[in-house]
């Protein structure tokens, strides 16, 4: 058996084994995904007709949660970055664990990417040599980034991972530099994901060059909060110990980050509110309301409270150091992050239309456990992956263990560590 | 009345079309062999392409049991439009004349009639006649196959007249002021709406048209000269003919909107269901590019009536105003309608702003 199976079927055999618990969270998963392919099938039978989109609206739940996950996994690059450009002792033992959280991330972008069109099983249009490629298209560029940033962390994470398993040296001639591409790679895809939508003047809320630095504000915050709460879930769960340090320096991260992005919606309300021109109406209705129509305002305050909230709580000591407070404030920036840049910032830029007519989009329940399903579809994922890679960082898996396994044939094997 | 603009449909390069006139050829005839193998034969070579098709084959099981209703294997893997030959241009059409006779009423025909050389198709709109009745909305909706449904985003018009208020300026409210309450007074009586574009309605409901308090705007694709949902377009399904019209390819659409969100003028629909479209008000004279009938998940708009223009007719919503409000011609020619209103009338272009350089233009006289 050459190193690659044994690789493949150690890494299987330890992620499918576990707890209660892990197989409870995974059964809990699956339930959820099942809602999802239904909701496929319904989407690919009936129409869009069964999700709150119109033609008026034509942007909702789906994109709004891919232009959030875009960030998350750009944000995973608060790891990487401090742990090869500063060399963070603390980070750059947890990088790989980054580099696993941005795969799931752009593999859930995709995911809502399906959900968001009405062919998807035209897909392939889109790919040489069977399809066109467009390069005046943005949503051309993002595909190929976002695909470029996945192969660019599988390659990273998985060889790290197999130097590891086998207890070999890493090859840093060619392994550094690949990182640096990965980390300015990071940029890009939020970049261009910004760029999706600020560069069309049709629609004045989005259009201003801001959008590009306040996506990128934003992902730095929301995705190193959920990195800080995954990590103290590990440290929780499993015998993986990661430093404080770590974690103390992602914490400055998201309060900064949040910090500016609070500076920027700042600006954008002084900016649009003084004049109060008719392109100020998409940020209006979501502040106040149109015509009577506010469906988007608890969202919106919502959204400054959480955001605001959790900034005020991270610059007190006493919380960001605290590991059972911490969480509170990272879930609370990653809600407020999540609104803002989604709801918040897709729908009320279609309200009012180009010509003027104010409508309303509710995600209908399909809509729901689609999002909910995508989501679960993620955590499974993840789950693998943090498993896996933990149990290799650990020593669990490896190559020397295996062939001695392997030569020993029956044995008890080490009891693996639960891990949710 | 003749529009003596665009060329007769004779001096029409010949070209391959299978469904032209009424149609006793049956298409379904040139079909090689029987569905059920075919569909077998490209289910392997299908198989490369993973998920996509996957998918497909999923919308394919659930469509109606009609087996000349459904798409072919053929109609799933077709090239973009503008890169088939000419003999695959009138193929594609025969297979969907086949599939619409099936569906529809049997003598649906589907032309692949190309852009005249020498033609740049303009429109001009006399916005004084316009007395809002609507009848080019209708019309439009009739000659070309908008879905008629009742539920939300499921009713599909193109052209939507806006109707705007003139506007109430009164000696009594000359106290009144903006913001009202700070003791700064900065014109409040004329802070009211009078024309302007932005806030249009056009789900109106009046007794009689036109109304005493308000004017109208018709507003449809513009079929830009710069069109900013082609420039979206990911897959290039959406291009500008070379007679200027803005067309879509329907069968390579990937719904996913990037175009409705770039059009400045809101001309774009997407089709969240299956189109609406009863038997008997198929209209059954299409184009490929125009108003044949559309499916599920892809965009649609305004085309100037391709499956008319192309053949020396004037638009249903030019044919059908009875002020005369509307005017269709060649801007290549000097003699047209639309180039003497352009050389003679004041004329402007909506949202001029954006650069997107219409070819519908507004004037007055």
């Amino acid at each position: 058996m050459n190193k690659l199976t044994r690789f493949v079927a150690d890494y299987v055999g330890y992620v499918l084994k576990g707890s209660p618990k892990f197989y409870a969270w995974m059964g809990l998963l699956s339930l959820l995904i099942l809602g999802m392919l239904y909701g496929f099938y319904l989407q690919n039978t009936e129409g869009l007709i069964v999700t709150g989109m119109t033609s008026q609206i034509h942007e909702g739940l789906y994109f709004a949660n891919l232009v959030f996950l875009v960030g998350v996994a750009a944000g995973a690059v608060t790891i990487v970055f401090p742990a090869y450009v500063y060399h963070h002792e603390g980070m750059h033992k947890v990088s790989v664990l980054g580099e696993m959280l941005a795969i799931t991330a752009v593999i859930m972008v995709m995911m809502f990417v399906f959900a968001h069109m009405g062919r998807p099983d035209r897909l392939w249009h889109m790919i040489p040599p069977w399809g066109i490629y467009s390069l005046s298209s943005m949503l051309g560029w993002d595909v190929l980034v976002l695909t470029g940033y996945l192969i660019l962390n599988i390659i990273c994470g998985f060889y790290y991972l197999w130097c590891k398993y086998t207890g070999t040296p890493v090859n840093k001639s060619w392994f550094i530099p690949l990182v640096f591409v990965a980390i300015v790679w990071a940029l890009s895809i939020h970049t261009v994901t910004a760029f999706l939508i600020s560069t069309m003047p049709a629609r004045p809320m989005w259009h201003h060059s801001m959008m590009p630095i306040r996506f990128i504000a934003t992902a730095f915050a929301a995705g190193p909060a959920l990195i800080i709460l995954i990590f103290l879930i590990i440290r929780k769960n499993t015998r993986f110990w990661i430093d404080d340090s770590a974690i103390q320096l992602l914490a400055t991260i998201v309060t900064w980050c949040l910090g500016i992005a609070i500076f920027l919606t700042l600006s954008e309300v002084v900016v649009e509110l003084y004049a109060r021109t008719e392109h100020a109406n998409g940020l209006y209705y979501l502040m106040f309301g149109l015509h009577g129509l506010t469906r988007l305002v608890p969202w919106f305050w919502s959204a400054v409270f959480l955001m605001v909230g959790s900034f005020v709580l991270f610059l007190i000591p006493a919380v960001r150091s605290n590991m059972k407070l911490l969480p509170i404030a990272c879930v609370m920036a990653f809600a407020g992050i999540w609104i803002e840049k989604g709801m918040g910032l897709i729908v009320p830029g279609f309200i009012p239309t180009p010509i003027g007519e104010v409508t309303e989009y509710h995600p209908t329940l399909l809509e729901w456990v689609m999002t909910l399903g995508i989501w679960a579809f993620g955590f499974f994922i993840l789950t693998i992956l943090l498993k896996g890679a933990i149990g290799i960082l650990n020593g669990d898996i490896k190559l020397a263990n295996s062939q001695a396994g392997a030569a020993a044939s029956l044995s008890g094997s080490s009891e693996t560590p639960a891990n949710a | 009345m003749k529009p003596n603009d665009i060329p007769e449909s004779e001096s029409a390069p010949a070209q391959p079309q299978p469904c032209r006139s009424s149609c006793t050829c049956h298409p379904t005839a040139a079909e090689p062999s029987p569905p059920s193998r075919s569909r077998r034969n490209v289910l392997a070579a299908g198989g490369m392409l993973g998920m996509s098709s996957l998918m497909g084959a999923a919308a394919l099981m659930t469509q109606s049991d009609d087996p000349k209703a459904n798409v072919t294997w053929a109609e799933t893997f077709q090239k973009n439009y503008r890169l088939m030959t000419p003999e695959e241009k009138a193929e594609a059409a025969a297979r969907l004349a086949a599939r619409y006779s099936a569906e529809y009423r049997t003598d649906v025909t589907v032309s692949t009639k190309e852009a005249q050389p020498g033609v740049l198709m303009g429109y001009a709109l006399n916005i004084r006649k316009c007395i809002g009745c609507r009848r080019c909305v209708h019309a439009c909706v009739e000659e070309n196959n908008q879905s008629r449904g009742e539920r939300p985003g499921e009713k599909i018009e193109w052209i939507q007249v806006l109707r705007m208020e003139r506007g109430e300026f009164s000696k009594e409210r000359m106290d009144q002021g903006y913001p009202e309450g700070l003791g700064i007074q900065v014109g409040g009586n004329a802070y009211t709406p009078a024309g302007q574009v932005l806030e249009g309605q056009y789900h109106y409901d009046p007794k009689a048209v036109p109304e005493k308090d308000a004017t109208y705007m018709p507003i449809a694709c513009m079929q830009c000269e710069k069109p900013p949902c082609v420039k979206v377009c990911p897959v290039r399904t959406t291009y500008r003919e070379g007679d200027g019209v803005v067309v879509i390819d329907y069968n390579w659409c990937i719904g996913c909107r990037m175009c409705m969100g770039a059009c400045p003028y809101w001309a774009r629909r997407i089709n969240v269901a299956k189109p609406t479209l009863p038997k008997e008000d198929m209209n059954p004279v299409t184009h490929y590019l125009g108003n044949r009938p559309r499916m599920r998940g892809v965009v649609e708009k305004c085309h100037w009536c391709l499956q008319r223009s192309r053949d020396g007719r004037y638009p249903a919503c030019v044919e059908v105003c009875p002020v005369g409000a509307r005017k269709f011609g060649n801007l290549l020619d000097p003699e047209s309608e639309v180039s003497l209103i352009l050389a003679r009338k004041n004329v402007f272009r909506l949202k001029a702003d954006l650069n997107t350089f219409p070819k519908f233009f507004y004037f007055y006289d």
